[in-house]
């Protein structure tokens, strides 16, 4: 009892911190069956920034095509939308700008539609937000590590990736990096590939690179890692 | 009420019988003070009993508790924390209420709960306010983190928290890309021509940029093309600098006639014999003069929009886009002849072009037109009232701040210093209605459109985007109070760029070529191409000799490489014999390494390293035929190229001959380096084919 006290307290306070109250709910104009996400999922940006592109989601109808004057609501921990609801316009869709919170970490951004009956759909995204470590890693990441890790090339810079065999693992493949350890990664990244028994191609980067850097290369590969990397230990619910 | 103030008074100095008995209202009014008085004296402790950090740390013993933590909340000692630093000026009780800074409870989530994420300072060394500002000393919350009527500054705003570093490490840090950004920008955006930025170490951030010197400005382009360039730089280049300065029709005529009315004419006319075919005779051969752009490496530096959009091209030199539509043929041929006659600071090298190579480089430039440019200038003809006004708004606008023009003084302190402008008190600043009243969205609409707050103010209008304005903010939030108030050891100053330049008649030639527009020598010059401080214990003669005659890259895949300059044989040798003699590694005599060692067999050796231990053909070329890494230079024909020395004490530590290289020391021991080196040394360039 008491505890739901402090809550109701810290929530009344938050209230009353914000100087703007929640905005009053849109009446939607049509209901939709399903939101589905256009563009805008898995952006990287700095902590408490804006992402670089626009969210755009999509509501259809029970006959799959876009349906508009559908309320679209946008909500997520820490972040900001603007805005935070619309209608969706001729072609069903909404777009909104987001700026993530300020800590490092990854955003979960859940939109909503109602449905007609009560109730919602739903759809979730996932963005990232890096915070310094992750930062660090990044230009790390960005002189080093890209050429071979990426399979993108810039006029600045030809990919490396497809001159390699084995390929290397590109830094948001989760499903690989997810299974090796913190100390897996520093000890391929200080003493090379073979250190833990994989491709000579990689060097060992430990008279390089600084520990603190190759630590925040870590983190910068946790970050991006797509499945989210579960960091060992307890994480209680917020 | 009955008695009077007297009759009271005098009841007071009479012995205790002889007084006046004391009414039932005087009681109840002495009962009613009495309770005032003790309300109040209990609501000093009342106050600190209901604060905001009590609250906190009870609420954190809870959670504490709950989690199983019982050491945690048993061993919670209760109360005002506190850091703090006499030196800096720092009493920080943000961990009064933030208790979890060192996550010690594990999981917990929410503020003010969370754990600090890592940074590389110690939170005991610095405090929090130094990076987070806000009030330190207030316990609670609102205080703390918001305005309040005896404390300007807030918390700042995570996407400038970069800022904060800023106030120490002077100079780029590898984990605050947008506070490098911003200072770049500040450079390169020409802010620092008008506007003074002192660091907190004396240094006075410096502009990059290169506007052009306007004194012949006749000679190079037209009125028309003035005008409308000065109406809307970014018409005529979409990467343009400069900004718009919102000029009316009227008084961009005034201006453009009396910039052509200064203009006087350069010694090019004179020293620059003119080339003697007439210009567009080979301009029909288009693809021979496609190819001597792109073999005299001009993209290197100039950028041109394709057909999508895209400018390809380097960002160094002007964009080259509309560039027929702006210059005059003869100018533009007596500059590719020899652009330092007409602008002496050019950063452009003097290629030694023959006439017909200038022909027909121009003939290919004059044909880069935009005729819709210039079609809808119709500028009556100048007149002496046009030019007095013209002149009158180049001095009022401080077009002499960047510009080198005749008879115009620079301005001196022509806008506001920007020194401390990171913590201006927000009682001086005008605010727009409907702004939000924070510096940094301040800092951020002036900069983004410096009109709005008043259409007499000077500052032109830039064009930048979304980060690069919130990176701005966030160097000029950088220049605090606090940082300049910093005890001096705590500083880290910018690395500064020496003012190195090559002596004698290599040096004479080296200027010539501009090589330090690209190349670094012993801390002064470009950053493009690599650095050649030790280049001479590096490269062999022949090779060296043979590269300036014909340099074909090591990294064929780089859009920015060196250009051909058509250099002489003589000029060749001065130019090779200085960088062999002057640029040495110290440590080391590259003319030497025990041969005796490198045997057949420690290269067979070697090669068993630089593939199978080493993987060093992930990223170099040693064999054409089975490699194929392209990140560091191909390494077939190596042993032609550098001396035997060099790479032994290269690929031990390369990072130690130069600095910041991609490549990573492989932490050899001596005989591997000795038996790699010994292999290297094996792969010899093929006579006639260059490095392959």
């Amino acid at each position: 009892m008491r505890r739901l006290l402090v809550v109701l307290a810290s929530i009344l306070m938050l209230v009353g911190c914000s100087r703007n109250s929640t905005p009053k709910p849109l009446s939607p104009a049509a209901y939709g069956t399903q939101i589905v996400e256009v563009s805008g999922g898995n952006q990287i940006a700095a902590a408490g920034s804006a992402l670089p592109q626009p969210v755009v989601v999509q509501v259809n109808g029970a006959d799959g095509n876009p349906v508009t004057g559908a309320l679209v609501r946008f909500r997520g921990e820490g972040v900001e939308f603007n805005p935070g609801q619309a209608l969706s316009d001729s072609s069903g869709q909404v777009t909104t700008a987001v700026q993530l919170g300020f800590a490092g970490d990854n955003y979960r951004l859940t939109v909503e539609t109602p449905k007609q009956a009560g109730g919602t759909n739903g759809v979730n995204l996932r963005e990232t937000s890096l915070g310094y470590e992750a930062t660090l890693g990044e230009a790390v990441n960005n002189q080093y590590c890209v050429r071979c890790h990426d399979t993108e090339s810039t006029p600045e810079r030809v990919s490396n990736f497809d001159n390699l065999s084995p390929k290397p693992h590109q830094f948001t493949d989760g499903a690989t990096y997810n299974l090796l350890t913190d100390s897996d990664l520093l000890n391929i990244i200080s003493h090379g590939g073979l250190a833990l028994g994989k491709s000579a191609q990689m060097p060992a980067y430990g008279k390089t690179l600084k520990p603190a850097e190759i630590k925040a290369v870590v983190a910068y590969i946790r970050a991006v890692a797509d499945p989210p990397y579960q960091t060992s230990g307890v994480k209680y619910a917020k | 009420m009955g008695r009077t103030l007297e009759s009271r008074v005098n009841d007071i100095n009479k012995p205790a019988t002889l007084r006046g008995r004391t009414t039932f209202r005087e009681l109840a009014a002495f009962g009613v003070v009495s309770l005032v008085l003790l309300v109040s004296l209990a609501i000093a402790p009342a106050k600190n009993y209901f604060s905001d950090w009590r609250h906190y740390q009870k609420s954190y013993v809870k959670l504490a508790g709950e989690r199983q933590s019982g050491n945690l909340s048993r061993n919670f000692k209760g109360g005002i924390r506190q850091i703090w630093i006499p030196k800096l000026a720092v009493v920080d009780r943000c961990e009064t209420c933030h208790v979890n800074q060192n996550g010690a409870l594990v999981g917990a989530s929410d503020q003010p709960f969370r754990k600090h994420p890592p940074v590389p300072h110690d939170l005991d060394q610095f405090g929090c306010v130094m990076c987070h500002r806000g009030q330190g000393a207030a316990t609670s919350v609102q205080e703390a983190h918001y305005t309040t009527e005896a404390w300007e500054q807030p918390l700042l705003p995570a996407r400038y928290l970069n800022a904060s570093c800023g106030q120490c490490h002077l100079g780029p840090l590898a984990g605050t890309p947008r506070l490098n950004e911003g200072r770049r920008l500040l450079s390169a955006m020409g802010c620092l021509h008008c506007h003074t930025v002192t660091q907190p170490d004396g240094n006075v951030l410096k502009p990059s940029d290169d506007p052009p010197p306007l004194v012949h400005i006749a000679e190079k382009t037209s009125r028309e093309w003035i005008y409308a360039w000065i109406k809307n730089p970014q018409a005529y280049a979409g990467s343009a600098t400069m900004p718009n300065f919102q000029l009316s029709d009227q008084d961009a005529a005034d201006i453009s006639t009396f910039l052509i009315a200064q203009s006087t004419p350069s010694p090019a006319v004179k020293n620059v014999p003119f080339p003697s075919t007439p210009v567009h005779a080979e301009a029909a051969d288009a693809t021979a003069a496609a190819t001597l752009y792109g073999s005299s490496f001009c993209s290197s530096c100039h950028a041109v929009q394709n057909a999508a959009g895209n400018l390809v091209g380097g960002d160094f030199g002007p964009e080259l886009t509309r560039i027929g539509s702006k210059v005059n043929a003869d100018w533009l041929r007596r500059w590719l002849k020899d652009p330092g006659q007409y602008e002496p600071g050019t950063r452009m090298s003097h290629y030694r072009f023959d006439d017909k190579q200038i022909n027909l480089l121009s003939g290919f430039l004059l044909a880069k037109k935009d005729d819709d440019l210039l079609s809808g200038v119709h500028l009556s003809p100048a007149d002496a009232a046009s030019v007095v006004r013209g002149k009158k708004l180049v001095t009022e606008n401080g077009c002499a701040a960047c510009h080198q023009i005749n008879g115009v003084a620079p301005p001196q302190n022509f806008a506001p210093d920007l020194s401390l402008v990171g913590s201006r008190a927000l009682s001086q600043i005008v605010f727009v209605p409907g702004m939000k009243h924070n510096l940094p969205d301040y800092i951020t609409a002036k900069i983004h459109d410096p009109r709005s707050f008043g259409p007499a103010l000077k500052m032109p209008k830039f064009n930048l985007s979304d980060e690069q304005l919130t990176a701005l903010t966030t160097a000029l939030l950088a220049q605090s109070d606090r940082a300049a108030a910093l005890p001096h050891e705590l500083l880290l100053p910018a690395e500064r760029r020496s003012d190195y330049h090559p002596g004698g008649d290599a040096g004479r030639l080296m200027e010539d070529l501009r090589c330090l527009s690209c190349h670094s020598i012993n801390g002064n010059g470009g950053d493009m191409a690599p650095e050649l401080t030790r280049e001479g214990s590096a490269v062999q003669r022949a090779w060296l000799e043979d590269f300036m005659s014909n340099p074909n890259t090591l990294r064929p895949a780089l859009i920015r490489r060196m250009p051909k300059f058509n250099l002489s044989p003589a000029e060749i040798k001065t130019v090779t014999g200085y960088i062999l003699a002057a640029y040495q590694a110290p440590g080391f005599d590259s003319q030497t390494l025990d041969a005796r060692r490198l045997d057949p067999d420690a290269a067979a050796r070697g090669k068993q390293l630089f593939y199978s231990k080493y993987g060093c053909q992930s990223c170099h070329i040693a064999d054409y035929k089975n490699d194929k890494g392209y990140v560091g230079p191909a390494l077939a024909g190596v042993g032609s190229r550098l001396t035997p020395a060099w790479v032994y004490q290269w690929i031990k530590n390369p990072d130690a001959l130069r600095p910041g290289t991609l490549m990573p020391n492989p932490g050899l021991k001596d005989d591997e380096a000795r038996d790699l080196t010994a292999f290297l040394m094996t792969l010899k360039a093929k006579p006639g084919g260059g490095a392959k």
